[in-house]
């Protein structure tokens, strides 16, 4: 079983890569190009798969930060799986949940807390963002920037699970009923 | 000219958008250029209406006319009615016997004129070979409802017919008796495909839909495009899943083809087969009886929907064999039971 490393490649100067997981390519198509509008000083590299694991290739740079970007309308049983191949120590800090779709309810089939609860398992921190909507998209892509920089070690003073503590929501989901 | 005729004559002149009126009034041919020429299109409908009126009372217009200009304007809005479909067959000895449109029509109306004492048909041949035929139903006793005609096109070289949904269940017999009847064919039946676009419809049953055209400027190689080389694609972005993107592009490919998709509006599925559940115990797992189920898929255009799902990431590849068998079985209504 092929897994996801963080530490298993050497990092390329200056340079920050970031994964974005979903099954809706036209989705993570338009995130990607709303991420690299963003002015940022490292050069940015955005990877769009459907799931994990990643076919093996020996070009791909050292991966900063994983994005898994999942829809209320559709099931994550993907994510679910592509989760089993990320390695354990990329949950301190360097993946990140985001969630789009809530705003439509008579089309959620996923419930809030499930991802909540999912999040809460993995540690790992969870946005909420309507991705359709141009200015929200592009707000999201600011932050998700902004991570990706931390989490190559540009940003000095700062890594990813320092972040990761500031970002700690103070208690677990409610459990369902 | 009849109180109906003229009232029917007015509404109609009121529904057809002010665009098209020209156009629709020449195909009707009943009023003359120069009749035409006198009246002043750039009024208001209702007096516009009036004016019209008045021109065919000059030329006395009769009940044939007015279901003349009603079978024109259902010709262009035929998307306003939804169409059946209906397969005849003859017998396995019969010979095929010449057609005789002129004597079909006559035996058509012949049929229904012997049952129904009141009923006004009328016809207009339309291009291969396919007439328009406009039915308005009465009883013994009373008038035709010319309000709620049925329409039936029948291509003449084939054993298809296409018939409006009709809100008289009643006349369906009938109808069905006298289409049969009058083609010289010995059974009919309805196939369970059903739609607003009469045209998809002829494509699907005559199969015409998967014709592809060569044209100047052959479009480029699967290979290329499903990669979507673009000049203008942001070499920052890497896909991870090339392969299996090209993986579902050639099997979506393979299940509808290159040609644009026949327009259906829904597909509906009933069920009766058995629940069956993977998680061992459950209400309504061990009964005998079948679990009643009926699926229905709407979309302004369900073929190319259903075509975008996998590409889109919604749905996996290759597509559920009864979702991609509707244009080559001809049906969107399936019945599932348990083998």
């Amino acid at each position: 079983m092929s897994v996801l490393r963080p530490m298993d490649k050497l990092p390329d100067l200056n340079k920050a890569t970031v994964l974005l997981v979903s099954t809706e390519d036209a989705l993570l198509q338009q995130l990607a190009d709303s991420m690299l509008k963003e002015d940022c000083a490292s050069e940015l590299r955005v990877h769009l798969t459907k799931s994990l694991p990643l076919p093996s290739s020996v070009a791909r740079p050292r991966i900063d930060l994983i994005v898994f970007v999942i829809t209320l309308h559709s099931s994550f049983q993907n994510v679910e799986e592509s989760l089993h191949h990320v390695d354990s120590n990329f949950f301190l800090g360097k993946v990140c949940f985001l969630v789009t779709g809530a705003g439509r309810d008579s089309h959620c089939s996923v419930h809030r807390n499930t991802v909540a609860k999912l999040a809460h398992t993995y540690r790992s921190p969870l946005l909420f963002c309507d991705l359709e909507v141009e200015s929200f998209r592009a707000t999201v892509a600011q932050r998700l920037v902004r991570m990706l920089q931390i989490c190559a070690g540009h940003v000095p003073g700062v890594s990813g699970l320092n972040l990761l503590s500031l970002m700690r929501s103070p208690s677990p989901p409610p459990e369902e009923l | 000219m009849d109180e109906t005729v003229a009232e029917f004559i007015r509404r109609t002149i009121l529904k057809i958008p002010v665009c098209e009126m020209m156009t629709i009034l020449k195909t009707w041919n009943f009023l003359s250029e120069s009749q035409l020429q006198t009246v002043n299109f750039r009024q208001r409908k209702e007096s516009l209406a009036q004016d019209l009126l008045l021109l065919c009372e000059e030329k006395c217009a009769t009940v044939q006319d007015m279901a003349l200009l009603d079978i024109v304007y259902t010709q262009v809005h035929r998307h306003q009615k939804l169409w059946n479909v209906f397969q005849m067959s003859k017998g396995p000895d019969e010979d095929v016997d010449l057609f005789d449109m002129e004597q079909f029509k006559i035996s058509f109306k012949k049929i229904l004129q012997r049952a129904l004492k009141n009923v006004t048909v009328s016809f207009r041949d339309a291009e291969k070979n396919a007439v328009w035929i406009r039915v308005a139903w009465g009883t013994q006793y009373s008038k035709p409802n010319q309000y709620k005609p049925t329409f039936v096109v029948y291509y003449s070289q084939t054993p298809y017919a296409f018939t409006s949904s009709s809100y008289l269940k009643s006349t369906l017999p009938l109808l069905k008796q006298a289409l049969t009847i009058a083609s010289q064919h010995h059974q009919i039946v309805q196939m369970d495909l059903r739609s607003r676009h009469l045209d998809s419809l002829q494509a699907i049953v005559f199969k015409e839909y998967n014709q592809i055209f060569e044209n100047h400027n052959p479009t480029p190689p699967l290979q290329e495009r499903s990669l979507g080389l673009d000049k203008n694609m942001d070499l920052r972005i890497i896909h991870e899943n090339t392969l299996e993107k090209e993986r579902i592009q050639r099997v979506t490919q393979e299940a509808f083809g290159d040609y644009p998709q026949p327009q259906l509006e829904f597909a509906q599925y009933k069920l009766e087969t058995k629940f069956k559940s993977d998680l061992g115990r459950s209400i309504l797992a061990n009964r005998d009886e079948p679990f009643r189920c009926l699926i229905k898929f709407s979309s302004p255009h369900l073929l190319e929907a259903l075509k975008s799902l996998a590409p889109a990431g919604i749905a996996d590849a290759p597509l559920s064999p009864l979702l991609t068998c509707i244009p080559s079985k001809g049906m969107n209504y399936f019945k599932i039971r348990d083998k």
